[in-house]
């Protein structure tokens, strides 16, 4: 099992299962090419690379721009082809309600996921996404499962 | 100088940030001694910078469920303070009030929210009230809004914020003595991390006459 952190990211080949905790309003971004049996999952906390305006962050993991290129770099390396990538997402959620604009940040995130993975032509085939609760995900090299554990509800597999 | 993120808070602003945490306690264990009706006394309270993943541990893992509390705060001081409960705390205060336990966070019903949506109020305004009565500041907090999750997703929210103000945690924690000194008494404790804008902070060091 390869753990994957906040504003991080990894490959893997078959059979290894990756995973990451606790996603909020952040998003997991599950890309696998099947006839390589490889998988990578990215952990995202922010949208863009260019709105944060700080050129001293030196982490472009953080973003989903700069995340996913960089996903499907170490994917390419690994031997995937990237006409052949899917994805699954999972995340985004609204952890607390009110009405600022600093915490729709979740459907921030999935709205710049879903134009990146957009840009590169890469088909979004599964997605648990929104809604105000927490979720850890487990993806499977093997098959291409993205498995979805949250605290109060049943897990998911898709 | 001016203040580009936490990293740079030394320890005289730590010891500043754990007195203003020292008036707040005893403001809080005073108000909920009176709505609990029992002795309360509190210790020191720490102050800590912790990164993201330390935090995630130090809240009980990424999965573990906690209690999150969220206040905005407007006015002089704009930020937010995120407090996260642990289900020990939250036992305390049910036991004290509607004398029952539960074994999960979840197992919360309204009524019991409303109740912790109020310990919340006198928490967040007691450790405002602090601030302004030694700087003179105004400040405004919003009512409470409440997420029972895994901890990692909750801390996911001041972390988005903190993205942009350097990557470390500032907890505030407060920790009671229910039935006062007594041998079988019981000590809980509140995590609260504190996400002021950078100018906000600044602000309220200057003051107090402390260079940042």
């Amino acid at each position: 099992m390869v753990n994957i952190g906040i504003a991080d990211l990894n490959v893997v080949k078959s059979p290894d299962v990756l995973a990451t905790y606790a996603l909020g309003s952040c998003i997991g971004i599950c890309l696998y090419d099947a006839e390589a049996k490889i998988a990578g999952l990215a952990h995202i906390m922010l949208p863009w690379s260019k709105e944060s305006g700080a050129a001293a962050d030196n982490n472009m993991r953080r973003y989903a721009d700069t995340g996913i290129t960089e996903l499907i770099q170490k994917m390419c390396d690994m031997g995937a082809k990237k006409y052949r990538l899917t994805a699954k997402i999972a995340g985004g959620a609204q952890m607390f309600s009110t009405n600022s604009a600093v915490f729709n940040i979740g459907e921030r995130n999935i709205e710049a996921v879903k134009k990146v993975l957009g840009t590169y032509n890469i088909p979004i085939i599964a997605e648990e996404t929104g809604l105000n609760f927490g979720r850890t995900v487990f993806f499977y090299s093997e098959d291409g499962i993205m498995e979805v554990r949250a605290a109060t509800r049943p897990t998911k597999r898709v | 100088m001016s203040l580009k993120n936490m990293d740079q808070l030394n320890a005289m602003h730590f010891d500043v940030l754990r007195e203003i945490g020292n008036i707040g306690q005893g403001n809080a264990a005073s108000s909920l001694s009176q709505m609990l009706s029992q002795t309360i006394d509190i210790s020191v309270p720490t102050v800590k910078l912790l990164d993201f993943n330390e935090s995630v541990e130090y809240l009980g893992g990424p999965e573990n469920v906690v209690l999150g509390m969220l206040v905005g705060l407007k006015g002089d001081i704009n930020g937010m303070m995120l407090y996260v409960l642990q289900k020990s705390f939250a036992n305390s205060m049910l036991k004290a009030v509607f004398g029952k336990e539960i074994n999960d966070l979840t197992e919360l019903d309204e009524m019991d929210l409303s109740f912790i949506r109020e310990i919340g109020n006198i928490l967040a305004g007691s450790y405002v009230n602090a601030i302004s009565s030694l700087t003179g500041l105004t400040i405004d907090i919003s009512v409470p809004t409440i997420s029972i999750d895994m901890a990692g997703a909750i801390l996911a929210v001041p972390a988005v914020e903190f993205a942009q103000i350097g990557n470390s945690v500032l907890f505030i924690d407060d920790s009671f003595i229910f039935g006062g000194s007594s041998s079988d008494n019981s000590e809980v404790k509140s995590n609260m991390i504190l996400v002021p804008e950078l100018s906000s902070l600044e602000t309220l060091f200057s003051r107090l006459g402390i260079e940042v």
